[in-house]
This record gives structure tokens, sequence and C-alpha cells, in this order.
């Protein structure tokens, strides 16, 4: 990691990322391929992208990044869903027939519904319409690429004295029971299986509420902060961190 | 109107061949008119030569020569009045008795008709039809009439009939152009406009002649097309105007931050706040900018074809679920009234944005400590209401605030971009809904009837 000075100066979402991704520890470096024929965004993409500790190649075209992706085992890809050569859709479609599972972010000024729709059947992983915030690119590929080592036959997700288990669906802290309400018992569990991480409200409205609206008002911040007061409420270590600019995080206390 | 026009104009042309077809019926039906009647006349002349004939016939029967001649001696002395002609010669063709002084030089048809030019005295020149005979004894006797004025009546119902068709042809030719010329009027004004129209005077209309004729019908459709059209550009440079205007601001106040920031050497906490506040002025245009995108999906129709069935009572108890939280916590509170609810079928993202947006709206207007209620009712057609207790909008300006980027000048002030209801409004008239604002006594009450 190169030191912070000045203007290179990191938002908190990556800082957030940084310091509180202890899995890296014994993780190597994440590799993230990044396919889009636009050189300026391909450039901001990288530079975030590596500023946050990642392993980032970039190819401007279809097929240079089709072959790329064959070749490598990256992390994550992000492509672009148009692009000169073979398109995004064909990509996916050509890598998940040889097997490649890569998970795939699809990057795309189509923000249409059906759009959205077609580009996840073609077997993209998640799907984000121009223009879109970097920090909300940067916790998408990285909850793509956790995603990989979250064991989905947990019963039990565990942060410090946070404890969830999903089949009594019950939530205790220091062995003391939570009651939650069931959407955020929803919310606890995402949060949960995406520890370490930070999570944008647009990920949340998604992923938890599974809608595609701009809610203009900040309802998600309501709920994480009743969530909050129900898990953290008079404990030392708060676990629910609100990342600036970016979104929240659920990671042990600094 | 240039002659060259007129001449090449479909409706002359029209006009021209109408008149034609009009000509030769005309001639077709005067010539049987003119055939019929000296037909008519030529069997009474013959019918009376014949008459003649047989009395003259019989005078000779019963007299002999001697008879005959007196006869045609007598007959001649009338034919001032009679208009007939006799003639009696000898076998060559010397004069007897008669009012011809010659035995004429024709030759007859098979009936023994003749007709020849008269040559006696007052007579001469005239035309003449007659019988010739050749009697016992060698002596041949020619009986006829003088036929110039039944020629005279004939050519007096040609010249009338000329007259006719001359007239007929004057009149339909006048007429094909007076009709050609008001058509084309009605045409010529039509493109008058959309030249205009072209030249980008939109606000020109088609003038319509009230008859409810065809052209009028045309006239009535062009310019609905054009109000539509209006509209729409009229729509469209409101928004790029409000973009214009709703962008400026913030493009501006991002702008001189970072330049400000940039002028003179600071503090690393210095410029991370101003990058800080020019990602949050940032990401407010972005929401504006997608805001507008979704306007502009709602509006193109294009989630059409995605359409589902959306219970309407499910969503709203899903956006109580999503905002009630909130709207608590600003003091109010959101109060559902919505049984088993009518399904629909619709976009249920762009559903829910809508009814997002009005739960939204109400929650900045309405006062603190009130409650926002919604409810969904089947009365006869699904309706879904949010109704709140704020201020409500005053009836001038109910129209307004459906616009984009439309804020009353009151709430200026909040935050916002003024694309709440445009978007409401966009999302309704896709799913065919009727959008309608009215008095909550106090407080606005906002109603989507689909």
């Amino acid at each position: 990691m190169t030191p912070i000075t000045g203007l290179t100066s990191v938002p908190d979402f990556l800082k957030a990322w940084r310091h509180t991704n202890g899995w890296s520890a014994n993780q190597t470096t994440m590799r993230i391929l990044v396919i889009e024929d636009d050189a300026e965004t391909a450039e901001y993409i990288r530079r975030g992208l590596t500023e946050s500790g990642c392993g980032v190649d970039v190819a401007n075209d279809g097929k240079s990044g089709l072959l790329m992706a064959a070749a490598e085992n990256y992390d994550v890809a992000v492509i672009d869903r148009m692009l000169p050569g073979p398109d995004g859709v064909a990509i996916v479609e050509s890598l998940r027939k040889i097997g490649k599972e890569t998970p795939i972010l699809f990057l795309s000024a189509m923000g249409r519904v059906e759009d959205r729709v077609s580009g996840l059947r073609a077997g993209a992983d998640d799907y984000l319409t121009k223009p879109f915030a970097f920090s909300e690119l940067h916790a998408r590929v990285e909850a793509l690429a956790r995603r990989r080592i979250a064991s989905p036959a947990e019963t039990v997700l565990r942060l410090e004295d946070l404890e969830m288990d999903l089949i009594a669906r019950a939530v205790r802290r220091g062995g003391e029971r939570i009651n939650l309400q069931p959407r955020e018992f929803a919310l606890l569990e995402y949060l949960l299986r995406h520890a370490g991480q930070v999570v944008t409200r647009t990920m949340l409205l998604e992923q938890v509420w599974g809608y595609h609206f701009d809610p203009h008002t900040n309802v998600i911040d309501v709920h994480v902060s009743r969530l909050r007061r129900k898990i953290d409420h008079g404990q030392n270590r708060p676990l629910l961190h609100t990342v600036r600019g970016a979104g929240y995080s659920l990671r042990a206390p600094d | 109107m240039h002659p060259t026009r007129l001449l090449r104009s479909t409706t002359f042309r029209l006009a021209l061949i109408y008149l034609g077809i009009f000509g030769v019926s005309v001639l077709v039906l005067l010539a049987f008119i003119d055939w019929s009647t000296s037909g008519f006349m030529r069997r009474q002349t013959d019918a009376v030569i014949e008459a003649e004939i047989r009395g003259l016939a019989e005078q000779f029967n019963q007299s002999g020569t001697r008879g005959l001649i007196a006869a045609v001696d007598r007959r001649s002395a009338e034919s001032r009045t009679t208009r007939g002609l006799y003639l009696l010669v000898r076998p060559d063709l010397t004069r007897i008795t008669g009012n011809l002084s010659r035995w004429p030089d024709a030759l007859p048809d098979a009936d023994g008709w003749i007709t020849f030019a008269v040559e006696f005295g007052e007579g001469e020149g005239d035309l003449g039809r007659a019988r010739i005979f050749r009697l016992t004894g060698g002596l041949r006797l020619l009986v006829g009439r003088d036929i110039r004025e039944r020629q005279e009546i004939g050519a007096l119902i040609r010249r009338s009939l000329g007259w006719g068709v001359g007239l007929a042809v004057l009149l339909s030719l006048g007429g094909g152009l007076l009709l050609s010329r008001s058509v084309l009027g009605q045409i010529e004004s039509i493109n008058e406009t959309s030249q205009r129209i072209v030249s980008g005077d939109l606000s020109r209309r088609v003038p319509e002649s009230g008859t409810g004729d065809e052209f009028d019908q045309l006239a009535r459709n062009l310019n609905h097309m054009l109000a539509q059209i209006e509209d729409l550009v009229a729509g469209m440079k409101q928004v790029t105007d409000n973009v214009a205007h709703d962008l400026r601001s913030p493009l501006t106040r991002l702008r001189s931050r970072l330049e400000v920031a940039l002028m003179q050497p600071r503090d690393t906490q210095a410029y991370r706040e101003a990058l800080e506040a020019s990602i949050a002025e940032t990401d407010q245009l972005l929401r504006t900018f997608n805001a507008l995108l979704r306007i502009g999906y709602a509006e193109s129709g294009a989630p059409r074809e995605g359409f589902a069935m959306v219970d309407l009572a499910d969503l709203t108890r899903d956006v109580e679920e999503l905002y009630g939280p909130l709207v608590e916590d600003q003091n109010m509170s959101l109060q559902i009234e919505a049984g088993e609810g009518p399904t629909i079928q619709g976009d249920r993202d762009l559903l829910l944005q809508a009814v997002a947006n009005l739960v939204d709206n109400a929650m900045k207007y309405a006062a603190a400590g009130k409650e926002i209620r919604l409810t969904v009712a089947d009365d006869p057609t699904p309706v879904l209401t949010v109704a709140d207790r704020g201020p409500g909008i005053p009836v001038p300006d109910r129209n307004g605030v459906l616009q984009r980027f439309h804020r009353l000048d009151a709430s200026r002030a909040l935050p916002g971009n003024g694309l709440g209801l445009s978007l409401v409004a966009a999302v309704a008239k896709l799913h065919g809904a009727e959008l309608l604002l009215g008095d909550n006594k106090p407080g606005l009450v906002v109603e989507l009837r689909f």
C-alpha cells in the first residue's frame, strides 16, 4: 500500500475498506479485470480500485477482454455492456460456456428494467447503470469478490459477540437476545454476510428490499439507525458504522 | 394563384375530364334530338306527299289526263300556302303543267323519291323533296314539297343545340375553375401553414371553415396534431430550459468550490472537505439526472412491455414498511387504508417510485404532527390516494406543479429537484391513470385513478 499524502487522499469509504478487510490478510490482493472501451472511465476505475488495494487489469475492447478473462482467474470482472468487438453479453455468455465462474459486474448506459434483467439473465452477477458513483462501484465489486469466500451453508453468522442463528431466526449480542422485525433481521443478515465491507444504500434497497427505485429521502438511514439502536445501544464496541459518502459497514470497531 | 399552377392542379384536371364526358353526353343527346325531330318532320312531309299522290291518282283514274292536269293546275295555284311542288311532263320532259319550270336532273332512289334544287318563280334556290311517277301514256308526274322551312327549322334546332353545347361547356369549365380554385385555395392555405411551421412558427394553424366537410376535418385533424406537437416541443424546450436553469446553479457551485480549493495551498483537511462537498453536490446532480432519465423512460411507454400484475394494497403496505420509520421520525404518521387491494397491470418499480414520491412530498410540505393517509379503493376502478394535512396547492397552481422542475415559490427553499410530481404524472400516464390534485381541507389529496 502506498502512503497517503496530500491530494492523493482517499475517501473515507476506501479507508474503511482497507482498514477493516481482516480477511485480506490471509488473502492475496484482489484481482480485478476492467473491460471498458472509454479510456478515461477505464483509467478512473483502475486508479480507484488500485488505490483501494486491488490489482487491476484493463482491456479496451471486447476481444482482448474476453481473452484475458478466459486466461486468468480474476476475482471480479467489471464489464461495460456496450463494447467494440464482442459486447458485454457475448463475453459473459462465452465465459459461462467455458465454465468460468468469475463474478461479473455489468456497467451500462442502459438503465431500463429489461436491460438489467437481460444482463443478469445472460450470466452477469450485478448491474450498475451509468452514471454511477465510484463508491457504489467499489462496494459492489467488493461484495462480488467476497461472495466467493462466504459459505452459503452457514447457519450461524457471527461478528465479535454478535450472533445470528439463521435457523432459529434469533439474534444475540453478548448472549443477550435482541428482538428484530423481519426486515431488520434481513438487513442485519445482509450486513453480516458482508461484514467488513462497505454496503451502499442502493445495495441495501436492492438486496434487502428488492426495490429498484430512488427513494430520494434517507429512508434506508432510518432503518439502519433503528437497527443500530437495537444492536449497538449501550455497547462499548459499536459494530454498525456509517461510511461517509458511501453507505454502511458492519465491522469490529478500530 | 399562378395560372400554370391552376392548370396543373388535380382538381382542374378532374374538372376537364368531367367536362369532356359531360360534353360528349350532351352532344350525343342533342344528336338524338336532332335526328328524331327532323326525322319526324320528314315522315310528316312524306305522308302529306303520299296523300296528295293518292288524290291525284284518283283524279287520273276517274277523269284521265285532262282531270289530272286540272287537278295539278288547281293545286299549283294553292302552292303558295301549301308549299306543294307539282310538275307534269310529256315523255320528252317538256312541261305540260305545274309550278316547276323544268324536270329536275336528280336521280330517284328505289322508292322514287328525289331531293332537288327548286327551279321556279319565287321559290328558286329552295330544296324540294318529291316523288316521281311514270304514267300510262309516257307522261311523268312529280309531286313534292318545298322543304326549305323544314330545313330551316332543322337548322334552327341544330343551332340552338350548338349554343346549348357551347353554353354547357362554358358553364362546366367555369364551374371547374371555381371549384378548383376553392379546393386549391384550401390546400394552398394548408401548404402555406406547413411552410410557416417548417420555418419555425409552430403556433400557426390551418384555418377551419367550420363546414364539417372533408377539408374542414383535415384542417381540424392537422390542427389537433399541431397542438400536440407544439405541446411536446414546448415541453421539451421547458425541460431543456429547466435543466439548464436547475443544473446550472449546482454546476456553478461545484466548479467554484473546486476552483477556490485549488487557489492556494491548503492543508489536507481543507482539501478533503472541498472534495467531499463536491461529491455531495455531484450526487445531487446525478440524482436529478437519473430522475430525468426515469421520467423519460416512463414517458417513452417502453415499460409497458414488462407490465405485470401489481397489487396496489401490497404496494402501499410496502411503501408503509419502507417509509413508516422515517415518517415517524418526523413526528407524522403514515396511515394505510387498504383491504384486499385491487390489482392492475403495471411496472412495480415505477409505481413504487410514484407513490414514494407522493409520500415524500407529503412529508416535505405537511406540518409536523399530522397524518399522511394512503388509501387504496376500488370505486369502481382502482384508486390510490395520498392525502396530507399540509398547506395544499392553490387551484390555479395545480396544473403547473405537474410540470418538470416546477416548484411553488413558497417551496423554493426546501430540498428537492422539483421532479417528484412530474415523475408521478409520467407514471400515471404510462398506466393510463388519471392524476387528480384535490383539496383535503386542509391539505393536498393526490388521486391516481387507474
